[in-house]
């Protein structure tokens, strides 16, 4: 079982060995394969959507086709890129950082990645099966009832079918965070990407069900002639518009609360300073969360909810701004008087706050009701949460690789390279969509397939296509360094950037234990303690003895393999009842794995001390 | 150590379902699914309320409903609750056989539960012609009640494989969770019915 | 390693034996009341001519009071050790009612 006899072993029994782990730091990598591969998918999607509206009147794609594009765009880099990647990052480090093993259901880890990949898989069949969903990622009633084909259809399942994996994973996330912390791991001592781990696993759990609940009154509706959106038979199209932002809105600090706890971890790193406020910190990401679930409604301004509802809503809305401010003002403190150094990762999080600080602006601006009648549907509101979305979680997610590539993968990622790419993308963003604020305030509606010559949008559009060359081009050499570091890059040492937390003091990669003897924490930033008083290494909270250890399993791959078979059967049965044989065929397979999970006892296995001593550094 | 927790009057623990590791994180894991599904079947309830008087000249919750079905409904349901305290009581005094025994009889009466609503159904549909696509009020009944079936079918398999499973080796740390998670789980199908009958029968009925 | 069910050896003395049993005995309580509470509801719909804006609420707080037992007696949650699950299952009540009303109240043509 050593990491030596790993390496050697062929690709076939690497890929089984990928197939059937229950080891969160190997699913996290998953994760992240996946969520990278998802977010080239969209990245390729937006440029197209650019390259159609680089000049006016373009015919690059058809009217259709472009309506799939900005679909397909939305839906994978939310759901299928942004929040994966967000969760293998999870999955890898927040074990790590809590000083556990492993997480709190290894099994149901596993399952909750298949579910999400191969919901993005079925959901990317569409493009080759008769057309992708073209009702916008937000897929509002009726239009998403009357879209015809079945692209769609393959929106509701695949959405389904990684929404259940991400519940799962919140689960998951959560009661290791409850049962798992190591000795002296008290809540207030737990890193602040623990913590905003922690809150988003409550936001998934309380948020996912609604839109669970939303697909399923859209796959009735859609594939079973149910009548939820069906206004000649008593149906009301704004439930949908409910359920979904009932999920939709706490979504978005889904996706930005985790990236606010990479910023807290990477700054205090590289500034050499503790977090400033950290209880302040803490609190402030609760609040979030707690006013995150009050908002929704702002998304439906125009809807007509009277004046009264959408007050309240505005006012809720502006709310959020004061604990987000908080927050800005605590990262920006960390740095005050810091011994700073800046590499890659320390750029993106530079970067992360004046951009960031933008996006929340035009958030306050948006949240003001009156005026929101002007934004809404406009290209402003695109500006805005593309500022938030890639200002915040992209900016994020790309400083918590740089920040966590040499822990998860054992190399560091070249600077050189990673500076270049920062510097186009950085660029680019701003070039693509600061000027789409102003073509948002000159009336230019977002979704449109064309614009007209002569309107003054010209010149805007160009420049934002401009913009998404180069962030694609800076995407690129983020890709050829991760290429090139794997082959060539610098071995990274156990603590490569003189860190804080507990993961620092694992080896690079952690052993697939993690740790030999669990650790003692004495305080905030336990490995930092332990430097400061010249030990420089955790003190054990045990001693040496045997570590149990969970069995891999296939189980969690054919299960959602069943799913996925059922789903394309719910999908066509609507065409021919002879599709309902691969919905029991599916369904068989899944509950047959289900079924086989409970009968067969699994209590894992136990590498023993004498294993565990041989392995010694 | 060994993989042996097979439990007798003298090694068991106060909780064997949260004796364990593993037990602990499995019963703090359904608490929090339960959690979850709060929210989904709030979720269903909201529908359901939003569109109840939208019959499209169908019949409507006063039409349909009656009270006998619905009280029985709510017996069997309730005493299978308390049934399943009682197995849970055994449990935790390590009687086996006995915790088998009322573990039986409420599936026993949820199987009962679900033939009446079975019937319920097909009264409905073939009395009524009331179906899932006559209405908007149509479409969401069957679908909140529905999704309240399915957890009862769902939680009716669980037990069953999980006391053909264990017949044959009684209680140990292992599998005492399982089975404490599957009261959890079945307390809270009763939760949900309770507003079910509530908001769905009863006040279909009032107003 | 998880707990090693020896080091929480504990002797079934008589004194966990009578908690036990009271425990149980208030169960039993809790469920003559769901009954009875449930009998309640019923009965008032189908034999009292009480208008429907004083017997929804009725019933409401019936069914919360019945569920509240359900929670703290049947699932333990009054007990030591259930403060997340009481923490979640909060949250879960307060995105339900969030839930609801934005279905109930803001739904509307």
């Amino acid at each position: 079982m050593s990491s030596a006899a790993t390496q050697k072993r062929g690709f076939g029994a690497m890929l089984w060995d990928y197939l059937t782990t229950v080891d969160h730091k190997k699913i996290g990598i998953l994760y992240l394969i996946g969520g990278g591969f998802f977010f080239l998918l969209g990245g390729l999607e937006a440029m197209i959507i650019r390259i159609q509206l680089l000049v006016p009147e373009n015919d690059f794609i058809s009217a259709g086709l472009y309506n799939e594009m900005i679909t397909m765009h939305g839906t994978t880099m939310i759901f299928l890129a942004a929040m994966p990647l967000l969760l293998g990052l999870m999955n890898v480090i927040m074990p790590l950082q809590i000083g556990a093993r492993d997480v709190a259901f290894p099994f149901l880890n596993s399952l909750g990645f298949w579910l999400f990949f191969l919901g993005g898989i079925l959901l990317n069949c569409s493009w080759f099966l008769g057309g992708a969903p073209d009702a916008g990622w937000t897929s509002y009633a009726p239009l998403s009832v009357q879209s015809p084909g079945h692209g769609v259809d393959f929106y509701v399942m695949g959405l389904q079918l990684s929404g259940a994996g991400t519940l799962i994973g919140g689960i998951n996330f959560l009661v290791t965070i409850v049962t798992m912390r190591a000795p002296g791991m008290t809540y207030m001592r737990m890193p602040l990407f623990t913590w905003t781990t922690f809150i988003t696993s409550i936001l998934i759990l309380f948020a996912f069900p609604a839109l669970t609940v939303g697909l399923f009154l859209l796959m009735f509706d859609r594939m079973m002639g149910a009548a939820f959106f069906d206004v000649a038979l008593g149906g009301n199209a704004i439930i949908w518009q409910h359920l979904f932002w009932i999920f939709g809105h706490p979504e978005v600090y889904i996706l930005i609360l985790p990236a606010f706890g990479v910023f807290s971890e990477i700054l205090p790193t590289f500034s050499k300073k503790r977090l400033f406020g950290y209880t302040a910190m803490v609190f402030a990401t609760i609040l979030i969360a707690f006013l995150g679930f009050m908002v929704w409604a702002h998304h439906m301004f125009t809807v007509g909810l009277g004046p009264v509802a959408n007050a309240i809503f505005a006012i809720a809305t502006m709310a959020i701004a004061i604990p987000t401010g908080i927050k800005i003002f605590n990262w920006l403190a960390t740095m005050w008087g810091g011994s700073i150094r800046i590499n890659s990762a320390m750029l993106w999080a530079l970067a992360f706050v004046p951009t960031f600080t933008i996006g929340g602006m035009t958030g306050v601006m948006l949240a003001s009701t009156v005026a929101d009648y002007q934004y809404h549907d406009t290209y402003f509101v695109v500006a805005h949460f593309h500022y938030v979305i890639v200002g915040g979680v992209v900016f994020g997610i790309l400083a918590a690789l740089h920040y966590w590539w040499p822990k998860i993968f054992g190399r560091i990622l070249n600077e050189a390279m990673g500076k270049i790419a920062f510097w186009l993308f950085f660029i680019g963003f701003h070039l693509t969509f600061f000027v789409q604020h102003f073509l948002g305030l000159m009336g230019m509606p977002r979704r449109y397939w064309v614009f007209l010559e002569g309107q003054g949008l010209d010149t805007g559009n160009l420049v934002s296509s401009i913009g998404a060359f180069l962030m694609g081009i800076g995407g690129l050499i983020f890709l050829i360094n991760i290429i090139y570091s794997s082959v060539k890059g610098e071995k990274a040492s156990a603590d490569p950037w003189d860190g804080r937390t507990l993961e620092w003091a694992t080896a690079s990669p952690p052993v697939h234990y993690n740790f030999k003897q669990l650790p003692l924490v004495r305080g905030l930033d336990p490995l930092w303690i332990e430097k400061m008083e010249g030990k420089g290494k955790i003190t054990p909270a045990e001693p040496l003895d045997e570590i149990h250890m969970p069995n891999g399993s296939i189980l969690p791959l054919i299960m959602t393999i069943g799913f996925f078979i059922a789903s394309f059967g719910f999908i066509y049965q609507t065409d021919h009842k002879a599709w309902l044989i691969a919905i029991y065929v599916g369904m068989a397979i899944a509950l047959g794995a289900m079924l086989t999970r409970s009968l067969k006892d699994d209590h894992g296995y136990h590498i023993s001390k004498e294993e565990l001593e041989r392995e010694a550094e | 150590m060994s993989h042996d927790h097979s439990l007798n009057p003298e090694t068991m623990p106060q909780e064997p379902e949260k004796a364990t590791h593993e037990g602990k994180n499995k019963f703090l894991g359904l608490w929090f699914f339960l959690g979850g599904e709060t929210v989904l079947f709030a979720s269903l309830f909201g529908t359901y309320l939003a569109l109840r008087n939208s019959t499209a000249d169908g019949p409507s919750s006063q039409d349909l409903f009656g009270l006998e079905l619905v009280f029985i409904m709510t017996i069997l349901l309730l005493t299978s609750s308390l049934t399943s305290v009682y197995a849970m009581y055994h449990m935790k005094n390590n009687d086996f056989a006995k915790m088998q025994l009322w573990l039986g009889v409420t599936a026993l009466l949820g199987v009962g539960f679900l033939a009446f609503e079975i019937y319920e159904f097909a009264h409905y549909i073939t009395d009524y012609g009331f179906t899932f696509r006559s209405s908007a009020f149509g479409s969401a009944f069957y679908t909140l009640v529905g999704f309240h079936g399915g957890h009862v079918a769902f939680g009716l398999s669980w037990i069953i494989v999980l006391m053909a499973r264990n017949a044959k080796r009684g209680l140990n740390l292992y599998n005492a969770p399982k089975f404490y998670s599957f009261s959890l789980y079945w307390h809270f199908i009763d939760v949900v019915w309770v507003f079910i009958f509530t908001v769905v029968y009863l006040m279909g009925m009032v107003s | 390693m998880a707990n090693n069910p020896n080091t929480s050896k504990l002797k079934m003395n008589s004194f966990q034996r009578q908690k036990k049993k009271e425990e149980m005995k208030k169960q039993v309580i809790s469920f003559a009341l769901m009954i009875g509470f449930t009998l309640i509801a019923f009965g008032l719909v189908g034999f009292s001519e009480m208008d429907s804006m004083f017997l929804v609420p009725i019933l409401l707080i019936l069914a919360v009071v019945q569920v509240g037992f359900q929670f703290y007696y049947f699932m333990h949650m009054k007990d030591k050790d259930h403060e997340m699950p009481a923490v979640m299952i909060y949250g879960g009540v307060f995105a339900a009612m969030l839930t609801l009303a934005a279905l109930i109240v803001i739904t509307w043509w």
